[in-house]
């Protein structure tokens, strides 16, 4: 991506909120923008109307856990199909109390993908039609995507971990 | 939050309606998934779907793999095309490691890819048949499922879930008898499809049954994110093989069938101009397909063969680091997409240094695009919601992950 | 050139006595010859291996040709449930009532590593195996297993069908072994 399309994002988000991004990098060729976490529908949502971005098309949303970091992540990744130019935003929340507003008034697509994130990580988006669990059994208490739930199923009696050792 | 469907009262007016189970095992549903199904009399008013039924982990499974090893996972998620899940995970890889890789390498690549892509979509179309009452169609399109099947044989090994391919190329080049097999393909297929399209495209019954049914609008796919044949169907030309070409596809000439209403036909057609496509892109890569190594230089990542590994000593040290993991990965977040066969596959992946990733996610077009699903079934009758279902191509396995 | 001839039977006659116009044997070998030779069965088909099962169904592979012509949706109508793929923790209440709606004789064949053992998912969502829950009679190992083994597979149920005594399903070590599942 030419240094003229990312300053023009970047330009587009800082005259309507500006102070709102703490840094910009390209990572591997892709514009990766962490924002602070207040704002960050409105942020979409202008991105989405502004005349020279018009990011109209939601490739993925995911949630990263940091364990050093004590946060929870959210990844949202926006597409405009007519320029194909692609943008990814980062916000950080922290992990005991990760809530952030919905992103479905905007994109119906976020819908499913925030009850994972909710499924997995645990973090509540307020203003969800319907956040409940997605994947995993519904009486399931724990996230386990997060860093210190293990792999397997503890509940197990017949794995000898002495003979293949973990 | 919302009370489930299943627990709503009934409404005031004079009309009751009726709530049907569809599924988790049910047979025309292609895959475990459940749908409460709101009816009045036999028009459906409201959906409430339920999935998770095949839910394996895999992104917490990732975290626990080295990168070799992440490939039998991508198998299984959209298993009727396993090769492009796999071929997108190496190329995933390859961008984090800056690899170059070669054209030899990027053109068997795109033939493998274009093979995979033509096997999913004949289970798809042949599907389709299947739900409106055509078995013939089914039955003629897996046989050749069975030319594709060995002709993976014949290059990896397996049939199905095929672990084809390394990080950096392939295990090996394909074999004269590949190629037989693979020209073979490409004189058998076309007529067996141009059999398939005369049955079903002017069909009277299926047309009926077909047009019209589970459309969706340009507008309301967008929003929805979908991409793939699905989307294509509604009339919007994104194909990532286009908007952002990766393994050589810029030097293939192919066109994009896009459909005009987002109904059921309209994404049987753009399956059916997409399998005519593939081949006249396997033909073209077969054409020009340039001599040179089937793999790329890069030892830390590609066992060497087995004859220097008894011989030499950096390949033996090579071997060892590669099998026990102590090769150095860079740290960074890569994010690559593959046009697979359900739509726009997408790979995010954070690296931290260690033997495995940090955090792998999926973007997996089934689970993007099944929301829809209660927004397209809404007024129509039973039969077409599973006709709909069934036109989505929706893979158990991508959908739960 | 010598070539051998072998002669291949799908179904060997039982012993017995026989006569012109009458072959006397006992009821349980004629039962076990009828019921071998055509078994219902429902195709419990959830991941991979469900797409492996149907190239078995297909022209090439054929398991119709052993009478399994009809396969039965509904467990009420199926005698063998054949569990392919993956069984999720979601899903092993639904496999179960599957099973118990199953009348007697009724046979479990377990196709692929997930279903037998969990196969490659060794995670916290996923069924280590469906003999946890439902007795099984045949495992078929795979991943997917190719359509040669299943239909391997449903040959050794052939034989389990074929020399089955009348009375094994009122018998008190079955009731046990159900009851061991929890299954009246």
């Amino acid at each position: 991506m030419e240094v003229v399309e990312q300053e023009k994002i970047v330009g587009v988000i800082n005259e309507k909120f500006d102070g709102e991004i703490l840094q910009t990098e390209m990572l591997y060729d892709f514009l990766t923008i962490t924002l602070k976490k207040d704002k960050i529908i409105e942020v979409i949502r202008h991105l989405y109307q502004h005349p020279s971005t018009q990011f109209q098309y939601l490739t993925t949303l995911c949630g990263v856990h940091y364990p050093e970091l004590k946060q929870i992540a959210m990844m949202y990744q926006l597409h405009n199909l007519v320029s194909n130019v692609q943008v990814r935003l980062k916000i950080y929340l922290p992990e005991e109390n990760p809530t952030v507003p919905t992103l479905t008034p905007v994109f119906a697509a976020a819908n499913w993908l925030e009850r994972e994130t909710y499924d997995f990580f645990g973090v509540i988006f307020q203003g969800h039609p319907n956040l409940k669990r997605i994947l995993n059994v519904e009486e399931m208490t724990i996230f386990p995507m997060r860093k210190e739930y293990p792999l397997e199923d503890q509940t197990r009696e017949d794995k000898n971990d002495t003979m293949f050792g973990r | 939050m919302e009370t489930p469907l299943s627990d709503r009262v009934v409404q005031t007016e004079e009309k009751e309606y009726s709530y049907l189970n569809l599924g988790p095992t049910h047979p025309a549903t292609h895959g475990i998934f459940q749908n409460v199904l709101k009816m009045d009399g036999e028009v459906i008013v409201d959906a409430e779907p339920t999935i998770g039924y095949i839910h394996r982990a895999f992104e917490k499974l990732a975290e626990r793999r080295p990168f070799y090893q992440i490939t039998p996972i991508t198998d299984r998620l959209n298993y009727c095309s396993s090769p492009i899940n796999n071929i997108g995970w190496h190329m995933t890889v390859e961008k984090l490691l800056g690899l170059e890789i070669p054209k030899r390498v990027q053109y068997l690549r795109v033939i493998i890819m274009e093979l995979a892509r033509i096997s999913d979509h004949i289970i798809c179309n042949a599907v389709i048949g299947v739900d409106t009452g055509a078995l013939t169609g089914f039955v003629y399109m897996f046989q050749q499922r069975e030319l594709v099947y060995e002709i993976y044989e014949e290059i990896c090994g397996a049939r199905l879930t095929s672990n084809i391919g390394r990080i950096g190329g392939f295990e090996r080049d394909f074999s004269p008898k590949a190629w037989a097999k693979i020209n073979h393909f490409l004189v058998e297929f076309p007529k067996v499809l141009k059999e398939f399209e005369n049955l079903m495209t002017r069909n009277r019954i299926f047309m009926d049954r077909t047009i019209g049914v589970g459309g969706i609008t340009a507008e309301r796919a967008l929003n929805y994110s979908f991409s793939g044949p699905n989307l294509r169907a509604a009339g919007v030309d994104y194909d990532i093989r286009v908007a952002k070409p990766y393994c050589s596809y810029q030097d293939f000439e192919f066109d994009i069938p896009v459909g005009i209403n987002g109904d059921v036909y309209d994404r049987f057609m753009v399956r059916q101009g997409e399998m005519w496509q593939s081949l006249s892109i396997i033909k073209q890569a077969i054409a020009k397909l340039p001599e040179g190594p089937f793999h790329a230089t890069v030892p830390d990542f590609y066992l060497p063969p087995k004859e220097e590994v008894y011989n030499n000593m950096e390949a033996l040290i090579y071997h060892f680091k590669i099998v026990m993991g102590e090769t150095d990965v860079p740290k960074g977040e890569v994010y690559h997409s593959v046009e697979g066969g359900n739509g726009e596959l997408g790979f995010y992946l954070i690296s931290d240094g260690g033997r495995t990733p940090f955090r792998l996610h999926f973007r997996r077009p089934c689970f993007i695009f099944y929301q829809a699903y209660p927004e397209m079934i809404k007024g129509s009758m039973l039969s077409d919601a599973i006709l709909t279902m069934s036109s989505m191509n929706v893979i158990a396995g991508e959908l739960d992950a | 050139m010598e070539t051998a001839t072998r002669t291949y039977s799908m179904s060997e006659k039982p012993e017995g006595y026989e006569g012109t116009g009458f072959f006397a044997t006992s009821l349980e070998k004629v039962v076990g010859l009828a019921r071998k030779n055509s078994i219902w069965p429902l195709p419990f088909a959830t991941s991979c291996c469900g797409i492996e099962f149907m190239a078995t169904m297909g022209a090439h592979y054929d398991l119709a040709r052993f009478g399994s012509e009809r396969l039965s949706f509904s467990p009420r109508q199926a005698d063998l449930l054949m569990v392919m793929g993956t069984i999720a923790k979601k899903m092993g209440p639904v496999l179960r009532q599957v099973y118990e709606q199953m009348a007697e004789p009724r046979w479990v064949i377990s196709v692929g590593a997930c279903a037998s053992s969990g196969g490659i998912f060794d995670t916290y969502s996923v069924l280590q195996g469906i003999d946890r829950i439902i007795p099984v009679d045949v495992y078929v190992p795979g991943c997917p297993p190719r359509p040669e083994q299943i239909i391997d597979g449903v040959m050794k149920i052939q034989q389990l069908v074929e020399s089955e005594s009348l009375r094994r399903r009122d018998s008190a070590e079955y009731k046990a072994m159900l009851n061991k599942y929890g299954i009246e």
